[in-house]
């Protein structure tokens, strides 16, 4: 659970069963833990109404704990730009009474919640868990470029090969934190670059 | 002067009677300058001079927020109420001077919406009548569904089917046509927003419904304009300025309060506002809380009134104020 330090950081809660009808799970990793956590206090015949999409990571682990939830639809993909056009295309034929789960890393609870938004579902109507990695998406202040699974401070930006200091501001419409230049008056000036992402 | 209620002067320009119930009220600015500018879901509190007696009653602007040369209400006749609604059918006519306040909004459109689904029972058409023109103004992307005892009580149905046809649906209770409710909420697109406005019975009822069938709290808006109830008369000691005035039966403790010379701040006088809250310094009774503003811990603690729409029955009661 990430502490909350400047108001643009985002906090999460812990998932909780909602009414309503329909139920999408979105989830990475630990983040299936969450999910299988809630499911202990869900009420009979929760999942009926679920579809839970699952991104395993590179370990694999978890897929039998949400498979065996029986939810009416289970999906898993490799990544989250390969379960973009599913999720778009859900969210598009959804009515209301639908609601939205993203347990997780903070990049994808970021970036479901980014879709999420543009289909129309406000950011106080999702439930979502942090589980897992600390690791941030972050954006170059300077090029732009998105940087995803920043773990160290400072943080060297995959595009443009500057050192940020990677902020705990962070944008929603982005779905990124922000890397700033920390050694923007001296290159040569390098400090110590420490794992606290992790 | 009451936080965020600056007055206008105002004259009324014209008065036309709608139906059997209702009369529409124009008002314009008494130096013939156009007037503020408000947002669908708005409302201005007209002051009544009634005699010795101010009255002051909330009523929806109903106008185009586009067109602001007058402002307009519709106000319904209630014959058993305290007395306002029947003040303004009698009395106010073409010409009088009257003062309102600046508009305020606590029944907005949420304009990150996709779409606005709009719920009216009765005279709860009347915020509706702004919201749809702006959102026609605009291309936005709305529904109504209006319910009214008869036809002939269902005031603007006719102009609004005229302006927007298929997108303004009609219920009759003579006609036992009821919305279906469920059926409705279950089939709105993702990104709907829901605006009921009408008798009380009515918002429970749907805001129940839509939260059963998994509608989040943020995408649903009501709008109560609960009158004052009457009760016992109490008496009452105001702490800070120092007096002890007398609630009469028909008087609100924020009308007392205010004839007693306190001007303690408002804007919806109805109960949901919160700009009224005042803590309380001691008790002796139980409280009447009749508002939807203060939480049910607020109203067990014994601790905070909204003096707009609460009562109290009991040997002593003191507030700050």
């Amino acid at each position: 659970m990430a502490a909350k330090t400047i108001i643009s950081r985002p906090i999460y809660g812990t998932l909780s069963p909602q009414p309503g009808k329909h139920h999408l799970f979105v989830a990475d990793a630990e983040g299936a833990l969450a999910i299988v956590d809630m499911a202990r206090t869900a009420p009979p015949g929760f999942f009926d109404g679920a579809e839970i999409v699952f991104i395993p990571g590179a370990d694999g682990k978890h897929v039998a704990a949400l498979e065996a939830l029986k939810s009416a639809q289970f999906h898993v993909a490799p990544t989250f730009a390969s379960l973009l056009p599913r999720l778009k295309q859900t969210l598009a034929n959804a009515h209301m009474g639908l609601r939205l789960y993203l347990a997780g890393t903070e990049g994808l609870i970021g970036q479901a919640m980014q879709v999420a938004l543009e289909a129309g579902i406000d950011h106080t109507s999702m439930q979502t868990e942090h589980r897992g990695s600390l690791a941030r998406r972050m954006q170059c202040v300077h090029c732009k470029g998105i940087t995803e699974n920043v773990t160290t401070q400072p943080a060297t930006c995959a595009h443009c090969g500057l050192l940020l200091l990677v902020r705990d501001h962070y944008s929603r419409r982005l779905a990124a934190f922000q890397g700033v230049c920390i050694n923007a008056e001296d290159r040569s000036e390098i400090p110590p670059i420490e794992e606290v992402f992790p | 002067m009451s936080t965020g209620t600056t007055k206008l002067d105002v004259v009324v320009s014209d008065v036309v009677p709608v139906n059997e119930l209702v009369t529409r009220f124009h008002f314009r600015r008494r130096d013939g300058e156009l007037l503020p500018t408000f947002s669908g879901g708005a409302h201005v509190v007209v002051e009544m001079r009634d005699g010795d007696r101010t009255r002051l009653n909330p009523y929806s602007l109903m106008g185009s927020p586009l067109d602001t040369r007058e402002y307009t209400i519709s106000v319904r006749r209630d014959d058993v109420g305290r007395g306002g609604s029947l003040f303004m059918h009698r009395s106010v006519n073409p010409g009088l001077e009257m003062v309102v306040s600046y508009p305020v909004n606590l029944f907005s459109l949420d304009l990150r919406a996709k779409k606005h689904l709009m719920l009216a029972g009765g005279i709860g058409i009347t915020p509706f009548m702004a919201q749809t023109a702006q959102l026609a103004g605009s291309g936005g992307n709305f529904e109504l569904h209006y319910t009214c005892r008869t036809a002939s009580l269902g005031t603007y149905a006719d102009v609004l089917q005229e302006r927007y046809g298929r997108r303004v649906r009609l219920y009759h209770d003579d006609r036992d046509e009821r919305i279906e409710l469920d059926r409705l909420l279950s089939s709105q697109p993702l990104g709907t927003h829901l605006y009921v406005c009408g008798p009380t019975g009515m918002i429970n009822w749907v805001r129940e419904r839509a939260a059963a069938l998994g509608w989040p709290a943020e995408t649903v808006h009501y709008e109560h304009f609960a009158a004052p109830q009457p009760g016992l008369p109490f008496d009452v000691t105001l702490a800070v300025s120092g007096k002890t005035i007398r609630v009469g039966e028909q008087q609100s403790l924020l009308e007392a309060m205010e004839a007693a010379g306190v001007d303690p701040p408002y804007l919806c006088r109805g109960g949901v506002c919160g700009q009224c809250e005042t803590n309380v310094v001691s008790y002796d009774g139980k409280f009447i809380h009749n508002d939807h503003w203060l939480s049910e811990e607020d109203h067990r603690s014994g601790c905070k009134i909204m003096p707009c729409v609460s009562r109290f029955e009991g040997k002593s009661l003191v507030l700050e104020r």
